[in-house]
């Protein structure tokens, strides 16, 4: 805890009011995380469970019936406390994101030149020809001519799109990247090689990447920690190794075990998957909320307070079971040691 | 390694952007030719903005006077008068000639009045939203429900009569057509801006710190622009008909010659009653064909920019 990280949440809450009578939709229930440079965090988990609300929190874009709580502190600076042209300076300066769905956050009557030097030449006072200047090493940096700088977004490829979009996220050289599944509209291959480029982007910079996604293949593959989502919280965080190796939390267990291996015959014809869907938040279950499709549910899953419980190096989960096992392991030790 | 990657972009991509439009102009340029009636619309066009252009050099001021008009009253066409003359001896050729610089004018900057209010309002209430659109929009009500004849009349005498404003009577026209006619443009930009804020683009562009100016001028506006266009060329037929009505209703500036006044004069000096056809005829065929090709130009560049429409 010597220096200040890049990134740091702080029991994040995110609730939507609603103006209808069900009332509010918690949409994330306290998170906290932090990011240091050269660090890639993943997180994982199904659609609805809060991924993308956080990315939009940090940089204040939710809409206005949002009410956000906790403390988001990029650089040290609380990004809730900001005032609107401090908010709009700090904005992609120091945070950027890298959209989901890189076909549509282009602007299709515009050169992408142009939409690469858009966020240079609203932070910095550079000429528009220096601007170009380094959209072109911001192109060759992501694999792309720098010619390609006249083009129109129709002229590129999915894969080439989304290499855009990373360009564009570097533009003004910010210190954490947000990347809300980069690679779910791409084919495998393309993906590698985006994915490839974000890490070694990540290595050379010395960025810190937070990186979104239900693909847990993509996770293992990126992140050097990863932190799974269900229901607006966090149930499990470690290295992602251990995480999807050694998964502690059945909820994780479940994610990796429902994704095929191929090649492999018995998985073919016994698919794992989980039951149910995620829970509305508007009628989250009491307890752990992961409680009512959970395979190895105990009796006082329903009624169980929970936190993050550690459970491995680095490792921790939100279940009972991590708890007893960790009190099982303290007890099995005291006894070994009155017997010695 | 930058450097070298930075210049050849900057040298050659100039001369490969002008390359790219004079393509893309002459693609768009094929396209139009296509459409015979937007071909026809245009070469009309053309001849009345000749006409209004060089009038001063084709007409002499003594003929349109009526102390020095060449001709008796009342004649008819013949191979001195080609249209024949007035009640007061002036050939009608000549007053058509004159009258095709005032028509023009006061269509045209009737029309930009109407598409620069009516593009502001517009992108203003979709981007907003909230309060703004609703007084914006009740605004635009207000003048739509309004019937445009005793609006602009009550509007025009207001102006005529505030000398101090140093407005002259043909921009009066101009002005008025232009403030009463920006409601159907705003109404229509405002739903466009509406489809286009929807797009992740400018979630984008908000992530990237851009503040209202810049969305509404960078993102909006260059994706409302053909529709603001195609329907600039359609406003342009309709304010040419309003000045007209205004000024065959006798609110023109009675020193200056429109096709609305020579037929206001036809009307007045009772030339149907006498049978005077060709005072009558030549003013109203002038009108129709130029709202005509207006209109044919309007529909064949929608054509063109919009390339859904092609090929229906």
């Amino acid at each position: 805890m010597t220096a200040i990280s890049l990134l740091e949440i702080k029991d994040l809450t995110v609730t939507y009011r609603s103006s209808d009578s069900d009332g509010d939709i918690p949409a994330v229930r306290g998170i906290d995380l932090r990011i240091d440079p050269g660090q890639t965090l993943g997180v994982a988990g199904e659609s609805g469970c809060g991924k993308s609300t956080i990315v939009a929190a940090v940089l204040r874009l939710l809409p206005k019936t949002a009410a956000v709580t906790g403390q988001i502190l990029l650089d040290g600076e609380n990004v809730l406390e900001m005032g609107w042209g401090r908010l709009r300076a700090a904005r992609w300066a120091e945070a950027s994101i890298i959209f989901q769905g890189a076909m549509h956050s282009l602007n299709p009557v515009q050169r992408v030149g142009k939409q690469i030097a858009e966020p240079i030449l609203v932070h910095e006072q550079m000429s528009e020809a220096d601007a170009y200047a380094r959209v072109g090493e911001l192109l060759e940096q992501v694999g792309l001519p720098a010619s390609r700088a006249y083009n129109y977004p129709h002229q590129f490829s999915g894969g080439q799109k989304q290499r855009l979009m990373i360009a564009m996220a570097l533009a003004c050289r910010p210190k954490v990247i947000l990347a809300d599944e980069p690679t779910t509209a791409l084919d495998v291959m393309v993906q590698a090689q985006v994915l490839g480029l974000m890490s070694e982007l990540v290595r050379e910079l010395g960025v810190g990447l937070i990186l979104i996604s239900h693909d847990l293949s993509v996770l293992s593959r990126t992140c050097q920690r990863v932190a799974v989502m269900y229901a607006g919280k966090f149930v499990e965080q470690g290295p992602s190794d251990l995480v999807f190796g050694s998964a502690s939390h059945p909820y994780t267990e479940a994610l990796s075990a429902a994704f095929p291996t191929i090649g492999d015959r018995a998985f073919r014809y016994a698919p794992r998957g989980l039951g149910g869907d995620p829970p509305h938040p508007q009628e989250l279950p009491s307890g752990c909320p992961f409680h009512p499709r959970c395979p190895v549910v105990q009796p006082e899953c329903p009624t169980a307070s929970l936190e993050l419980w550690p459970s491995g190096p680095g490792q921790s989960a939100a279940c009972v079971l991590v708890r007893d096992r960790d009190r099982d392991r303290d007890r099995d030790r005291d006894r070994y040691r009155v017997s010695r | 390694m930058s450097a070298e990657a930075a210049a050849p972009v900057q040298r050659s991509g100039r001369s490969i952007v002008w390359t790219r439009r004079r393509r893309a102009f002459a693609r768009n340029w094929k396209q139009f030719r296509r459409d015979r009636e937007g071909l026809i619309g245009l070469i009309l066009l053309a001849f009345f903005a000749f006409l209004a252009l060089a009038g001063p050099w084709l007409v002499d001021p003594e003929s349109t006077a009526v102390i020095t008009a060449p001709g008796r009253p009342f004649e008819p066409p013949s191979s001195q008068f080609w249209l024949g003359t007035d009640e007061f001896g002036r050939p009608i050729l000549d007053l058509l000639i004159e009258g095709a610089r005032v028509s023009l004018m006061v269509g045209l900057i009737a029309t930009v009045f109407s598409m620069v209010i009516g593009t502001v309002v517009g992108i203003g209430a979709g981007h907003f939203g909230g309060w703004t659109d609703t007084v914006l929009m009740r605004i635009s009500d207000w003048l739509l429900v309004l019937p445009f004849l005793p609006l602009a009349i009550v509007l025009l005498v207001i102006l005529q009569n505030s000398s101090w404003l140093g407005i002259s009577p043909v921009s009066a026209i101009a002005i008025v057509v232009g403030v009463t006619s920006w409601p159907a443009t705003a109404r229509l930009i405002r739903a466009q801006t509406l489809a286009v804020k929807s797009r992740p683009y400018l979630d984008r562009a908000r992530a990237l710190g851009a503040g209202h100016w810049h969305l509404m001028s960078r993102h909006i506006l260059p994706n409302v622009m053909p529709l603001v266009l195609a329907n600039t060329t359609l406003t342009v037929a309709a304010a040419v008909l309003a000045e007209t009505t205004l000024s065959f209703l006798g609110l023109g500036d009675p020193l200056r010659h429109s096709w609305g006044t020579t037929l206001d004069g036809a009307f007045g000096s009772g030339a149907i009653s006498i049978g005077a056809w060709w005072y009558l005829i030549p003013p109203g065929i002038a009108i129709v064909l130029v709202v005509l090709a207006f209109t044919w130009v309007g529909h064949a560049l929608e054509t063109v920019l919009n390339p859904r429409l092609q090929g229906r």
